[in-house]
């Protein structure tokens, strides 16, 4: 499609070629990144539906399928209100940078192997800096409303981001270690060979970490202390209202699917297949099944999904903790947990211990 | 230097954990809470001075209204101290039915405080299932009485009618599908007393689907253990009642100690927690619920092995039987007269009190000798609770505000009144 479109534009200056071409591919990232998280909602309301013997949305187009796009129009026609003691400039700055770092994050994604925007080399450092960029529009929000809920909600946030970031870093650098290389694309195929090879199981106790840690991160249940419902009414966007609220509703989520695709990609291997190694190597060179059996972007779908199930699942079922608890858990569990962990991958990596470091 | 004050947060009266109308001045240092000033007042309807106004029977319908999630159990509490002013007791069939709705209420109201304390601590599961138990127990409410909630169910002088042979069914509509109509209806073929007996089968299971939800979870209980706690002593000092007063310790409850109605013919335990926590108070009020149910299946055995009268035979207090009123001069007299001025009370004072749900829940009356009461004075067990609040909550997190709002199960109709 890259040689079409470079046809189309043949003679044209080599910059604006190469802009054109850029701006494409981010349109095609975030369109489905979008429709995502517009479903995701969907998927949560009937999900959690389910799960509380109750249906979720359905009257909205047939089965209910319409609602989010209701939901969106709604709050796009909804006034945008300017508390009167809020800092104007602040107030309506909050939301870009709540939503800028969670879909600028998506540059370094590889989806399969060639399907990424920017195939950097420091792409997981990337990734680190953006997800804590992140944090500044919730405290921002939550000072520039001039509302001592959503300030209290905005200290939370701040305490809890900072408290999860290091566990999450020190997650990485295992990952990092394994892999020996930032580039996500290096680290997906630092992975291949077949299930066993995933860094899953090597990685296990960092796994647990990174994953609860971006649950964390993204102020999701059981974490969601920054806007617990019963506490602090809606925390940091308590003063938000229509397509201002709505921006970061959509960060919310942007950070909930981009947490579960990096969770896929650094422990489930992201688009390889479960069954190298399993089936026969002609397996995979079949008609339709092969390419259902192989490597693909089916494969990261669904182990996307499987982590989305599971943020719905965890809200579902457990109360919320406290805000000092949460802040012990990750100083005083978490954080150990890491480091005990990359010493004990120091050591395995030392001694080749195979079949994941040989 | 400059000057370090405590950050002052109102809390309510429109906050999603305020349960009704609750609002707290809290005062506190970061997350810690130095002191909860609650204020309230904002759901008061009068309910004692107007039931001042009217005649006694009129008033019941007030009563329903005062704790909304425990209907029958208020009027319980004000048609006894009728009836001791009286000096009148129902017919035990009466009576037995007025301790299986106080049960069913019972459950209704802990089924509503299980829902709503879950969803402040977060855990917002629980209160869809407690839901589900709920709508089966309204429906007792609705075939016995033809409301959902308030009933106004209890006379002077015993129940307002007999249990209805035939339960009432569900019907297909546009939003349901007959398949759907028969599954719903298929508890509700026989009487209510079958329908109860149904219920009371399945409900220990359900208990057991809440406490797998919550018991032994890890942040369940580290939300509420250690949180709010009371010893005995000052729980008695602070004029606890109810599971506030057994999650402390003591056992205390008016059913077994001053046994009224049928009580003292039933069989069943006090539930005592002995931390004085909210995690106690939790447990405590989950067996209620299972005791309750004991309660139930005994009261359905021996109501369907007795029938009798739900009514005393005086018609100077009670009114007639319609078909009566048809052929006999006297009934229509005695029918007008109770529904246009009631019946008078002798002079003199009564003091009745019903184990609440909620605790102690005792009615007051003065009478002057008219068809009315010269005053009310309800004792509303929340009330009490809350003006714990301050002592409960110092010291805490703002988080455990919320979650001893929710283990005082606070209903503001009958603070407020």
């Amino acid at each position: 499609m890259t040689e079409v479109l470079l046809n189309v534009m043949d003679g044209w200056p080599q910059g604006l070629q190469t802009l054109i071409v850029i701006l494409i591919k981010i349109t095609l990232i975030l369109i489905p990144v979008m429709l995502g998280v517009a479903y995701l909602t969907f998927a949560e309301r009937k999900l959690i539906g389910y799960m509380q013997v109750r249906i979720g949305p359905n009257r909205v187009g047939p089965k209910g399928w319409l609602q989010p796009i209701a939901d969106a129009l709604k709050l796009m026609f909804k006034e945008i209100i300017l508390p009167t003691g809020a800092n104007r400039f602040l107030f309506l700055t909050a939301p870009v940078l709540a939503i800028g770092p969670a879909l600028a994050a998506w540059a370094v994604i590889p989806f399969t192997e060639g399907m990424v925007l920017a195939d950097i080399n420091a792409g997981l450092l990337y990734i680190l800096a953006l997800t804590s960029v992140g944090v500044y529009g919730v405290i921002i929000a939550g000072w520039a409303s001039n509302s001592r809920y959503a300030f209290l909600g905005a200290m939370r946030s701040a305490a809890q981001i900072v408290a999860y970031e290091i566990a999450m870093g020190f997650a990485l650098v295992g990952v990092l270690m394994a892999a020996g290389s930032l580039n996500l694309r290096e680290i997906v195929l630092a992975q291949q060979g077949s299930i066993l090879h995933w860094f899953l199981l090597p990685l296990w106790p960092l796994f647990l970490v990174y994953f609860i840690s971006g649950v964390a991160e993204t102020n999701r249940a059981p974490f969601d202390v920054a806007e617990g419902e019963s506490e602090i009414v809606a925390g940091f966007h308590v003063e938000y209202s229509g397509m201002a609220f709505a921006v970061f509703f959509l960060a919310e989520y942007a950070n909930m699917i981009l947490i579960a695709v990096l969770t896929a990609i650094m422990f489930l291997g992201g688009w390889l297949s479960p069954f190298h190694g399993i089936l026969p190597a002609s397996a995979f060179t079949l008609p339709v099944v092969g390419a259902l059996l192989g490597d693909g972007i089916h494969w990261f779908l669904i182990k996307v999904s499987l982590f989305l199930f599971i943020y719905l699942w965890l809200r579902a079922t457990f109360p919320r903790y406290r805000y000092d608890q949460i802040m012990r858990l990750g100083w005083k569990v978490f954080i150990p947990v890491t480091i005990v962990w990359l010493v004990v991958l120091g050591v395995a990596i030392k001694v080749n211990l195979g079949p994941w470091f040989d | 230097m400059p000057e370090i004050r405590n950050y002052t947060l109102n809390f309510g009266p429109q906050h999603p954990a305020a349960h009704g109308v609750l609002r707290l001045v809290l005062e506190m240092d970061g997350e810690v809470i130095e002191r909860a000033d609650p204020h309230i007042g904002l759901l008061h309807r009068a309910t004692e001075k107007l039931a001042e106004s009217k005649p006694f029977n009129q008033s019941i319908g007030y009563m329903d209204r005062l704790d909304y999630v425990s209907m029958m159990c208020n009027e319980h509490g004000y048609v006894l101290a009728i009836e001791k002013l009286l000096g009148i007791e129902a017919p035990i069939r009466a009576q037995y039915i007025r301790v299986m709705f106080d049960e069913i209420t019972r459950i209704l109201n802990h089924l509503m405080w299980l829902g709503a304390h879950g969803l402040d601590i977060g855990a917002m599961t629980v209160f869809l299932y407690c839901f589900r138990e709920r709508e089966d127990l309204m429906d007792c409410y609705e075939a016995v009485s033809g409301t959902r909630m308030h009933a106004t169910y209890y006379r002077p002088g015993g129940v307002y009618r007999d249990l209805p042979e035939r339960m009432p069914q569900h019907e297909p509509s546009k939003f349901r599908s007959s398949a759907e109509v028969a599954r719903l209806n298929e508890d509700r073929q026989g009487s209510l007393l079958d329908f109860i007996e149904a219920f009371t089968e399945r409900f220990p299971a359900r208990v057991d689907e809440y406490e797998t939800l919550l018991t032994d979870n890890r942040i369940w209980k580290q939300r509420t253990v250690g949180i709010g706690v009371v010893s005995p002593e000052r729980a008695l000092q602070l004029g606890f009642s109810g599971p506030m007063l057994r999650g402390s310790g003591v056992e205390w409850d008016l059913r077994k100690k001053q046994p009224y109605d049928a009580y003292d013919r039933v069989d069943f335990d006090i539930p005592v927690g002995v931390g004085g926590d909210c995690y106690d108070r939790y447990l405590v009020r989950v067996e209620e619920m299972r005791q309750s149910n004991r309660i139930i299946k005994q009261c359905v055995d021996w109501l369907r092995a007795n029938p009798g009268p739900v009514m005393i035979d005086d018609h100077k207090l009670v009114p007639p039987r319609r078909e009566a009123m048809k052929e006999d001069m006297e009934a229509l007299i005695h029918h007008f007269k109770l529904f246009t001025e009631g019946y008078t009370v002798p002079e003199g004072q009564a003091y009745a009190a019903v184990e609440h749900p909620k605790g102690e829940f005792g009615v007051y009356i003065v009478s002057d000798g008219a068809n009315k009461p010269y005053r009310v004075k309800i004792r509303a067990p929340g009330f009490a609770h809350l003006a714990a609040m301050n002592e409960m909550v110092s010291g805490h997190m703002l988080a455990d505000v919320v979650a001893i709002i929710g283990t005082q199960d606070i209903v503001f109709g009958e603070i407020d009144r």
